[in-house]
C-alpha cells in the first residue's frame, strides 16, 4: 500500500516538471520581449530593465529555467503587471472562493447524481430511468454559462428570490453552485448508472441473491461497493473539470474566484497572473487526482493488499 | 412421489425472450431428488443444466426469463412463493455453489463477511456469533488458519481455497439441498479430487442432498449414485450411475461414454477407439423436428425425424427418451 | 401443460410484467434517441449549408432603430442590441460553429491519431515521451487548456480552432494509444510481423481499422464539445470576435441586456444546446450500435 502511494506521488513529478516547462516556454512564445511582457504595457523602461535583471532574462536559457524553477519552489510567482501586487497574494485571496464553489457543487452533484444513477440502474428502461437518462443528457449538452444566465433570469429577475451575482450570504452561493453542479451531476448520474448495471450483472450479485439476502442489501452492500470504484474516478475527474467550468460560472455570477482572475488577466494581458493561475489550477488538479487514487486504494482491497 | 423425495421437478419449462425469438433453455424437464442422495446432472455446455439449477432458486431475472411448471420442495411449489418466502429458502434450505469461484465471490468483502452474512439473516444470531460460526465452517472445509483467512479477500486466496470458501458459504446454514454447478471445472485436476472428497464428507455429515451438475463423467462416477443426462434442454436418460456406465441406453449417452479415453475396457458397443458424436449441438432457435438428437444419431429411424420420442421406462429406476426403446 | 405463472414474472424483480412490450420499447427507445440526434445534426448541417438562402442579407449589419425588439412576426426571435435579427445571426452562426467544430476535430484527429498509434505501437522511449506530454496537457481541465492557449496565441476564429483543437489532441492520443495497445497484442498482428510485413502496413491494415470505432464515437462527441468550448471562449470575449455571429459571443454580448431583453441571450443558447445535444445523442447511438456486447 505504501508502495502504491509512493508510486503515485512519484509519477506526479514529471507532470509537475512538464507544467513548469509549459509555463516557461509559454512566456517566450509570445511576440516581443519577455521582460516587457511581464512588466506590462504601462511600465517604464527602468522597470522593464529591473524585471529583466531580477528574473535573469539576460542570462542563458538554462540559467533562466533554473532560476524559474527555484522561484517556483519558493512560490514566488512574480508581480501582477496590472496591480504590481504579488501574484501569489492575488491568488491566495481568491482561491478559497473557487474551492468553496467547487466543493458545494460537487457535493450537490453527488447528492443528486449518485442516487439517481442507482435508481436508474435498478429499474432500467422504466419511466424513471428514461427521465434520469434524458436529464443527464440534457445536462451535459447545455452550455454552463447559458444555464447560469437562464437561472438568473428566472430566479433573480422574474422571481427575485436570489441575487444575480457577487458574494455575501449563503444565498449568493446557491445559483452559481447549482449551475456548476448541473453539468457535473449529469456525468455522475450516467457513470453511476453504467457502473451499477455492470456490478449488478456480475456473478457475485447472483451469489449474493442465492444466499437469500434482501434485494436492498444486494444492491448497496454487494453491488454499490464495487460500483463505487469507477464512480469515484469520475467524481474526482469532475472536480477537476469543475475548476475549469468555474471560469465561466464565476464570470456569469461575478464570483471573485480564480476563474474570474484568469479571464480578467487574459483580457488585460497580465502574464504573470496568467502564469500563476494556470500553475495553481494545474497543481490543484494533480492534487485532486492524487487524492482520488488514494481513496481508490482505500475502497478497493485488491489494491490495498497487493 | 415417494415419501423421501426432497425435490420434485415436474414439467419445468424455462424460456428466455430474446431479440431473435424465444429460447427454450429447459424444455419440460421432470426429475426427483431424494433425501441424502447425490444426483448427477450431465450434459454438454448449453444443454440447460445450469438454467435448471437457477430456475430452482429462481435466480433468473424475469423478464426476460419465464418459468412454467412445478418445483415441489418438501411438498410446497416454490414457484408459487412470494419473494420474502423465497429468500428464506435461498442459502438456507437450498443453496448453490457456482462454477467460477473468482468471479462468484465479491472482491470487496472479506471471506468471513461473505459467509457470516448468510448465517446472520437465516439464523438470527449476533455478528460475533455468526463470525465464529463462519470460521468454524472454514475449518470444516479444511482451510488452514481459518481465523486469519476469514479476514482476507478473495483475491488473496488460491483457486482451490476459494472453492472451499464457496462450499463453506453454501453449507453455512445447513441446507437440505445443495446445487453444485460445475464445482470442480475451474480447478486443477489434483485439487478436483480433494474437492470431490470434501463434498462427499460434508454431505454425509450434514445429511444433505446434492444436485451435482457437471460435464465431467469422472466426477459423476466418483460422487453420484443416480444420474440424469440432458441434451438441448431435455432429459434424455435417467439411471443409476453403475447401470448407465455399464449399459447406456440412449445413443447420446453412448456417444458421451464412447468419447472418454478409457484404458483397457471395452464398451457395450465393443469399440476401443475414441468415438466422437458427429455434427454439433443445434441452435436453440433452430431445433430439428422430431427427436432433437436424430441428425447426429447413428441409429436414427424414420420416425425419429418426424415425431418426438416418448419418455419410456424400460426398467425400474431407468428412463429414456428414445424411439429405440419405445 | 401447466399455466404460465404470472406470479413469477410479476414478483421477481419489479420490472414490467409484459416483457414483449418492454423489449420492443427498449429497441425503439434506443434507436429513437439516436434518431432524434441524427435529425438535429441534419438540421444543423442544412442550416449551415443553406444559411444565405434561409436568411438573405447581412446578418451583422446594424440597424439601430430596431434594437432590442421582442420576438415578432418580422423578427421571429427578436433583435439584438444593434438591431440585427437574432434568427438571422443564429442561422449564419451555425456556419461559424460548424466550421469551428470540423476544424477542431480535424486538428485532434490529424495530430492525435498518428501520435497515439506511434505511441501505442512502438512503446519505449517514444511512448514515454509522448505520454509525459499528454499527461501534462491532461493536467488541466480541457477548457482551461484552451483558454491558456488562447492567452498565448491571441483571439479570433483561427486561434479558437487551434486552441480548442490542441486541447482535444491528448484525448485522442490516449484513446488511440489504449486501443492500439490491445490490438497490438492480438495474435494476428504477431502473425503479420512474422510474415515480415512492414510496420506502416500493419498500422494501416490491422490496427487502424480497429481503432476506427472508438475514434468515430469520440469524434461525434468531440464535435459537441468543440462547439461548447468555442462558445465558452466566445462568451468570455476571447474567442471569435464581433461582428462575426458566433453563438457564444452572442450570448456574451447579450448578457448585458439580461434584465430588459433576455431573449438576446436565450436563443443563441438554445441553438448551442440543440446542436450539442444532437451530437451527444448520435454519439451515444453510435456507441450502442457499434458495441458488440449489446447490453440490455
Amino acid at each position: 500500500m505504501l508502495q502504491y502511494i509512493a508510486k503515485r506521488l512519484f509519477s506526479t513529478l514529471p507532470v509537475l516538471l512538464g507544467i513548469s516547462f509549459l509555463l516557461f516556454f509559454m512566456l517566450r512564445m509570445l511576440p516581443g520581449d519577455p521582460a516587457q511582457v511581464l512588466a506590462g504595457q504601462m511600465a517604464t523602461p527602468e522597470e522593464v530593465e529591473n524585471i529583466r535583471h531580477q528574473l535573469g532574462l539576460d542570462r542563458p536559457i538554462y540559467t533562466q529555467y533554473a532560476l524559474f524553477l527555484s522561484r517556483l519552489a519558493r512560490f514566488d510567482l512574480g508581480r501582477s503587471a496590472r496591480t504590481q501586487s504579488p501574484v501569489i497574494k492575488e491568488i491566495w485571496a481568491r482561491l478559497p472562493n473557487t474551492i468553496l464553489l467547487s466543493v458545494v457543487a460537487i457535493t450537490l452533484a453527488c447528492l443528486f447524481g449518485i442516487p439517481a444513477g442507482i435508481i436508474s440502474a435498478v429499474r432500467p428502461y422504466t419511466w424513471i430511468d428514461y427521465l434520469v437518462t434524458s436529464m443527464a443528457l440534457f445536462g451535459i449538452s447545455m452550455p454552463v454559462f447559458w444555464l447560469g444566465l437562464m437561472l438568473v433570469v428566472v430566479f433573480s429577475i422574474i422571481l427575485q428570490w436570489l441575487p444575480a451575482g457577487g458574494t455575501g450570504s449563503w444565498k449568493h452561493v446557491i445559483l452559481p453552485s447549482f449551475t456548476l453542479a448541473a453539468f457535473v451531476v449529469a456525468f455522475i448520474a450516467r457513470m453511476t448508472r453504467a457502473s451499477m448495471i455492470e456490478a449488478l450483472s456480475q456473478d457475485y450479485t447472483t451469489t449474493a441473491r442465492s444466499k437469500g439476502l434482501k434485494e436492498g442489501v444486494v444492491i448497496v452492500k454487494h453491488a454499490l461497493k464495487n460500483a463505487l470504484i469507477p464512480i469515484i474516478t469520475v467524481v474526482g475527474l469532475q472536480f477537476g473539470l469543475l475548476l475549469g467550468g468555474a471560469v465561466l460560472t464565476e464570470t456569469v455570477f461575478a464570483w471573485p474566484g480564480l476563474g474570474r482572475l484568469i479571464v480578467d488577466s487574459i483580457l488585460a494581458r497580465d502574464y504573470p497572473v496568467i502564469q500563476g493561475t494556470i500553475l495553481i489550477f494545474g497543481l490543484l488538479y494533480i492534487l485532486v487526482n492524487l487524492m482520488v487514487d488514494l481513496i481508490y486504494a482505500f475502497v478497493d482491497p485488491r489494491i490495498r493488499y497487493d | 412421489m415417494r415419501q423421501d423425495s426432497l425435490l420434485s421437478i415436474r414439467d419445468l419449462r424455462t424460456q428466455f425472450h430474446t431479440y431473435e425469438g424465444i429460447v427454450t433453455a429447459v424444455d419440460r424437464v421432470s426429475l426427483d431428488v431424494y433425501r441424502g442422495e447425490t444426483l448427477g446432472v450431465v450434459g454438454e455446455s448449453g444443454c440447460g443444466k445450469t438454467v435448471t439449477a437457477l430456475s430452482i432458486l429462481r435466480l433468473l431475472p424475469s423478464p426476460p426469463a419465464e418459468i412454467q411448471g412445478e418445483i415441489l420442495f418438501e411438498g410446497t411449489n416454490i414457484l408459487d412463493l412470494d419473494p420474502d418466502e423465497m429468500r428464506r429458502i435461498r442459502g438456507n434450505a437450498i443453496s448453490m455453489i457456482f462454477q467460477e469461484p473468482m468471479t462468484s465471490l465479491n472482491p470487496v468483502l472479506t471471506i468471513g463477511e461473505q459467509i457470516s452474512e448468510a448465517i446472520r439473516i437465516h439464523q438470527g444470531v449476533t455478528r460475533q456469533e455468526a463470525w465464529r460460526r463462519a470460521v468454524e465452517m472454514l475449518q470444516m472445509v479444511q482451510i488452514p488458519s481459518p481465523n486469519a483467512r476469514a479476514h482476507e479477500y478473495p483475491h488473496q486466496l488460491s483457486g482451490g481455497m476459494r472453492q472451499r470458501a464457496m462450499i463453506a458459504m453454501a453449507l453455512s446454514c445447513h441446507p437440505q439441498l445443495l446445487l453444485a454447478d460445475e464445482p470442480t471445472t475451474a480447478l486443477d485436476v489434483t485439487i478436483q479430487a480433494q474437492i470431490v472428497d470434501l463434498m462427499q464428507r460434508l454431505k454425509d455429515e450434514f445429511e444433505a442432498s446434492i444436485v451435482l451438475i457437471t460435464h465431467n463423467l469422472g466426477v459423476i462416477a466418483g460422487m453420484a449414485k443416480r444420474v440424469v443426462v440432458m441434451y438441448t434442454g431435455k432429459v434424455v436418460e435417467q439411471a443409476q450411475v453403475k447401470d448407465l456406465f455399464r449399459e447406456p441406453l440412449h445413443p447420446y449417452t453412448q456417444g458421451l461414454l464412447g468419447s472418454i479415453p478409457w484404458m483397457g475396457r471395452k464398451l457395450a458397443t465393443g469399440r476401443r477407439l475414441l468415438q466422437e458424436i458427429p455434427g454439433i449441438v443445434p441452435s436453440p432457435l433452430e431445433m430439428p423436428d422430431g427427436c432433437r438428437f436424430h441428425p447426429r444419431c447413428s441409429r436414427a429411424m424414420e420416425i425419429c425425424g418426424k415425431e418426438e420420442p416418448p419418455l419410456v421406462q424400460p426398467d425400474d429406476g431407468r428412463k429414456v427418451l428414445c424411439w429405440l426403446w419405445a | 401443460m401447466t399455466e404460465i405463472n404470472k406470479n413469477v414474472a410479476l414478483r421477481t424483480q419489479g420490472r414490467p410484467a409484459n416483457h414483449q412490450l418492454w423489449r420492443s420499447w427498449a429497441k425503439v427507445r434506443r434507436n429513437k434517441a439516436a434518431l432524434i440526434g441524427s435529425i438535429l445534426i441534419l438540421i444543423y448541417f442544412i442550416t449551415a449549408l443553406l444559411a444565405p438562402v434561409l436568411f438573405p442579407g447581412k446578418p451583422s449589419a446594424p440597424n439601430l432603430i430596431r434594437s432590442l425588439e421582442r420576438p415578432s412576426l418580422e423578427h421571429p426571435l427578436g433583435t439584438d442590441e444593434l438591431g440585427r435579427s437574432i434568427l438571422g445571426r443564429i442561422i449564419h452562426g451555425s456556419r461559424i460553429s460548424l466550421l469551428i467544430a470540423i476544424g477542431v476535430v480535424s486538428v485532434g484527429l490529424l495530430v492525435g491519431v498518428p501520435l497515439g498509434l506511434v505511441s501505442g505501437y512502438y512503446g519505449g522511449k517514444i511512448d514515454f515521451g509522448i505520454q509525459r506530454v499528454t499527461d501534462t496537457m491532461l493536467a488541466f481541465p480541457g477548457f482551461l487548456l484552451a483558454l491558456a492557449l488562447v492567452a498565448v496565441l491571441g483571439v479570433g476564429l483561427k486561434n479558437t480552432v487551434i486552441s480548442v483543437g490542441i486541447s482535444m489532441v491528448p484525448i485522442y492520443i490516449r484513446l488511440v494509444r489504449g486501443c492500439t495497445l490491445s490490438v497490438r497484442e492480438q495474435v494476428y498482428v504477431e502473425a503479420a510481423r512474422a510474415l515480415g510485413t512492414r510496420d506502416v502496413m500493419i498500422l494501416m491494415r490491422h490496427i487502424l481499422p480497429n481503432v476506427m470505432v472508438p475514434i468515430t464515437v469520440q469524434t461525434s462527441l468531440g464535435m459537441g464539445t468543440a462547439i461548447l468550448f468555442a462558445a465558452g471562449l466566445g462568451f468570455l470575449g476571447v474567442g471569435v470576435q464581433p461582428p462575426t455571429p458566433e453563438w457564444g459571443a452572442m450570448l456574451g454580448s447579450g448578457r448585458a441586456y439580461l434584465f430588459h431583453a433576455p431573449h438576446v441571450a436565450t436563443f443563441p443558447g438554445i441553438a448551442i444546446f440543440l446542436a450539442v445535444l444532437g451530437f451527444n445523442l448520435s454519439g451515444d447511438g453510435l456507441r450502442d450500435a457499434l458495441d458488440p456486447r449489446f447490453k440490455l
